[in-house]
């Protein structure tokens, strides 16, 4: 410790004079403590509160029947999410009527899987929004965070190009493939996709893809 | 010739300063942290570029650990005068004919999340032993017994009767099967719920134009 104790040297004879006693406080253990409780308060705190992702479900059917919106099938982008953290995509429906089924084309979460194809597909969006940022980013743009977000919004909506992706999962997908999928929708700008339930004709695709 | 002396230093080293910072320090963290709630699982979140803050008030988690089980915790909302929690397991229990006590009730606004079924929550707030605390969370369960809807609907339809502006977080691990998951999710949209936040960590991505293939 900091203190270091002087030994006494033992004088021989001589006068006894009183010890002198040092007005300064030892302050080692007041440190001590102090380091023991922001040790403490450092390992029960939680500094970084946990971030969330905000999903919209669409609302389960009911009796009414709406009108059914019609995609055009070069739009649709179907990604079907299966074991091992593979991702499998496929363009149009997969009718059984009118066959031949749509092949799927194996990809994965890195830098050029699926996202590569995203980007590839939504191109113009991505631009747009891009410049957009960056001109914020970079000064030229001045507006307040509401009303970017409206703009990006609008041109989200006004795309027409873009494509439409619906995710599906099968029972061996993972809880973080869906997270991931989700988040690659929010990285590449996709204006519109919709987590749906998988059918029987797209299982019946997954047993026979490429592993 | 005399000697050249050094000057004598006293070993002691003088604490003040350091005292002085330390004491900056904890009063900074003092007054900034908030403490971390006592979990009932440990949840490893998966990444995400979500920048979204969770709210700290009025919201409800579902946390879905690996194994599957299901836990679930609600704060007791902006309002301190009202008790959300204990309404919560008032309704709770005249659903599954179980009343509590007071002192019980009072117990269970200061816990945060929990997991059982309701027949083992009485012997769970009784427990003084943390390990048997831990022991008696199995999850909640989530399967409709006959015509009856399961209790994680019933702490869902309660909730949202206690505190209807509560947001709903689904807290899960990452290695968590999808099929729980779309279960749990399938059951808040039976509650009307379609808003859902997914509890993420941040990791940034950088995506620019030269990624977009030509």
């Amino acid at each position: 410790m900091a203190e270091i104790i002087e030994q006494e040297k033992g004088k021989k004879g001589g006068k006894r004079r009183p010890k002198k006693q040092s007005t300064r406080i030892d302050m080692t253990p007041m440190v001590d403590l102090m380091c023991l409780l922001i040790t403490f308060f450092m390992l029960t705190t939680a500094f970084s509160k946990p971030k969330v992702m905000v999903i919209t479900m669409p609302e389960k059917k009911t009796d009414i029947k709406e009108p059914e919106v019609k995609i055009p099938a070069w739009r649709t982008l179907n990604i079907l999410l299966s074991e091992n953290d593979v991702v499998y995509y496929y363009i149009g429906n997969a009718d059984p009527k009118k066959p031949p089924l749509p092949t799927l084309i194996k990809s994965d979460f890195s830098k050029d899987g699926i996202r590569k194809v995203l980007l590839d597909k939504n191109k113009d969006l991505f631009t747009q929004i891009f410049t957009f940022r960056e001109k914020r980013l970079s000064g030229k743009l001045v507006v307040a965070d509401t009303t970017a977000d409206q703009e990006i919004k609008k041109m989200k909506k006004n795309d027409m190009k873009g494509p439409i992706i619906l995710i599906k999962a099968d029972d061996k997908a993972k809880y973080k493939d869906i997270v991931n999928i989700i988040d690659e929708m929010a990285i590449c700008n996709i204006a519109s996709y919709a987590v749906v339930d998988i059918t029987t004709i797209e299982l019946g695709m997954l047993k026979t893809a490429p592993k | 010739m005399p000697k050249i002396k050094a000057p004598v230093r006293s070993p002691h080293i003088d604490m003040t300063p350091m005292v002085d910072l330390f004491s900056v320090l904890l009063i900074f963290l003092l007054l900034t942290a908030s403490f971390r709630p006592q979990e009932a699982t440990v949840i490893t979140s998966p990444a995400s570029i979500s920048e979204k803050q969770a709210p700290d008030k009025d919201i409800m988690t579902i946390i879905i650990n690996k194994e599957g089980k299901i836990f679930f915790n609600i704060d007791n909302g902006k309002d301190s005068a009202k008790h959300t929690r204990m309404d919560v397991l008032t309704e709770m229990g005249k659903q599954y004919n179980i009343t509590f006590t007071p002192k019980e009730l009072n117990d269970f606004g200061h816990w945060a999340s929990f997991g059982m079924p309701m027949t083992d929550f009485k012997k769970w707030l009784n427990s003084k032993d943390s390990k048997e605390k831990e022991a008696l969370q199995t999850g909640i369960p989530i399967d409709s017994v006959g015509t009856q809807p399961s209790q994680l609907f019933y702490w869902v339809r309660f909730s949202r009767l206690a505190n209807p502006n509560a947001e709903v977080a689904i807290k899960g691990d990452g290695e968590t099967n999808y099929k729980k998951v779309k279960l749990v999710m399938d059951l808040l949209q039976d509650n009307k719920v379609n808003k859902f936040n997914l509890v993420t960590n941040m990791e940034k991505q950088e995506v620019t134009l030269k990624d977009v293939p030509k």
